[in-house]
């Protein structure tokens, strides 16, 4: 859409173009070297900041400190979303398959516990596991990454079972399947892989959610910095902080550029498919909300 | 039950936070978000890479992460702000939330079929004529309800400024529940009512606008 916004650029909008490009470019350098110039002012940048990293101080080796950060942090936080996804995979398919039960009266139910799990913040459902239920909190974190995103999850998979052309259904009874015959080897492969890129990008989600059991003192990665701030002193928060924050960027970003190839390959890939895949990615739009 | 009956002025206050929460920086997120999207969608190289990589960055990091940066790590930059935990809390959820409705306002410019922006080329409008005339006018129908979406995800992470020193809906449900160690349930069942309010009438809205749009196309 946007390259046909504006005409393809000629040879003095290009040159236009490049201009501004180093302009902006230079501006933005500007600020980023007056950014550093600040903080190297501030000695953020000083080795003695810095040296938690290499060779650390209160007679600690690097090792333990990145395995405390990588090993045990990072651990902490891929166990929890380990442990969540699939759970929260199941239940969420046992929802959707719920919701699309011939009686009113059934679905009702299936529909009330979407809304309500969907409505309700993540951290709060982790703190009703670990005050109400007495979980611990590993066990809280993965309870409110269940509950919320099984909501999710089946979200997604009823958007994909609806986005399926009435013929498919058609067909499968009139070959004589029964209903389960039809969901199981006819509606539900279809949707799960139209939805596929929908459900890596809310595994993103989970995996970042993850995080709030930092705040009811779950030990994962951001609660590594922590302590480790704590035990070597604030001034190596930053050191330790860009640590963190690239290993979340890291993670997150492969598994987000995952999504987007899946969405490019599903979307690519037979004519036939073409139609239901459009559909699904307008459902996929729409479906996105909860995405955040 | 009673333990919400006796605290309801303590809840209406924590409401009222969360309230504020919401709609101050959703407003500050609709602005920068808006922003951003017109950069994503612009003639020019850097402005449509920068816009990217911050949606990009941001989409990627949890919020618990920005809500540390912004509290507990500018301050090691040096950077001390006169701000109170409420105003560190709006920056990092207007931060973070104007990724979300950028991308929002991108997929509904998308959705506009591409013929329309092509008329609106061939009949010689300039850029900021088609995009303002001809391409955001039905993009903003389509928009609505991702958009509202966005917000409804913005009240519910709202909660998480209660690991950040603010007493909004859940810091209160947290402070009533080391106060009543024994009524944790019905505490918590009141927070989450609280909650529903504004997630459930915001996406009565949501799914009400969506059936306009679908009708009107």
């Amino acid at each position: 859409m946007s390259s046909v916004l504006y005409d393809t650029p000629g040879p003095r909008a290009r040159r236009r173009e490049r201009i501004g490009s180093v302009v902006g470019g230079v501006v933005l350098l500007g600020l980023l070297a007056l950014g550093v110039w600040y903080a190297a002012g501030r000695g953020v940048f000083d080795a003695d900041r810095w040296d938690v990293l290499y060779d650390p101080p209160k007679q600690q080796t690097a090792a333990a400190v990145w395995r405390n950060v990588l090993i045990q942090g990072l651990g902490a936080t891929l166990r929890a979303a380990a442990v969540a996804a699939p759970l929260a995979l199941l239940l969420g398919l046992v929802l959707a398959l719920w919701r699309t039960t011939r009686f009113r009266w059934l679905r009702t139910p299936a529909v009330g516990v979407v809304e309500l799990f969907r409505g309700l913040p993540v951290l709060l459902m982790m703190f009703f596991g670990f005050t109400a239920l007495g979980l611990s909190a590993f066990e809280s974190v993965v309870f409110g990454l269940v509950l919320y995103n099984m909501a999710i999850f089946a979200e997604i998979l009823r958007a994909g079972l609806a986005s399926l052309p009435k013929g498919q259904a058609e067909a499968a009874y009139a070959v004589g399947l029964t209903r389960t015959q039809t969901l199981a080897s006819v509606l539900l492969p279809q949707a799960v892989r139209t939805m596929m890129p929908s459900l890596v990008a809310q595994l993103v989600v989970l995996l970042k959610d993850s995080s709030l059991g930092f705040i009811i003192g779950y030990p994962e990665l951001l609660k590594s910095i922590q302590n480790n701030s704590q035990f070597f002193g604030p001034r190596y928060l930053v050191a330790l902080f860009v640590v963190g924050a690239s290993v979340y960027l890291v993670v997150n970003l492969t598994m987000s550029w995952f999504a987007r190839w899946l969405e490019r390959r599903t979307a690519r890939t037979g004519q036939a498919e073409t139609a239901a895949a459009t559909f699904a990615a307008q459902a996929g739009t729409a479906g996105n909300h909860s995405r955040v | 039950m009673d333990v919400i009956g006796d605290n309801l002025p303590l809840y209406a206050q924590g409401f009222l936070v969360t309230l504020q929460l919401t709609l101050i920086s959703g407003a500050l997120a609709m602005g920068l978000g808006l922003l951003l999207a017109a950069m994503r969608v612009a003639p020019l190289r850097p402005l449509r890479l920068l816009a990217a990589g911050y949606v990009e960055l941001l989409r990627n990091t949890p919020l618990t992460l920005v809500f540390f940066f912004i509290i507990l790590v500018t301050p090691q930059f040096g950077v001390r702000l006169p701000f109170d935990f409420f105003s560190f809390a709006v920056v990092a959820l207007t931060l973070y939330t104007a990724a979300f409705v950028c991308e929002a306002i991108r997929s509904g410019i998308n959705s506009v079929g591409i013929g329309q922006a092509e008329a609106a080329r061939a009949i010689g409008l300039t850029f900021g004529q088609s995009l303002g005339q001809v391409v955001l006018p039905q993009a903003f129908r389509t928009v609505i309800p991702p958009l509202i979406n966005v917000f409804i995800a913005l009240a519910k992470n709202t909660s998480v400024a209660a690991g950040f020193g603010v007493v909004e809906l859940m810091g209160t449900g947290r402070r009533l529940t080391t106060a009543n160690p024994g009524g944790v349930v019905w505490i918590l069942v009141g927070v989450a009512l609280g909650y529903l309010i504004i997630t459930i009438s915001l996406g009565a809205m949501a799914a009400q606008a969506e059936r306009k749009a679908a009708f009107t196309r």
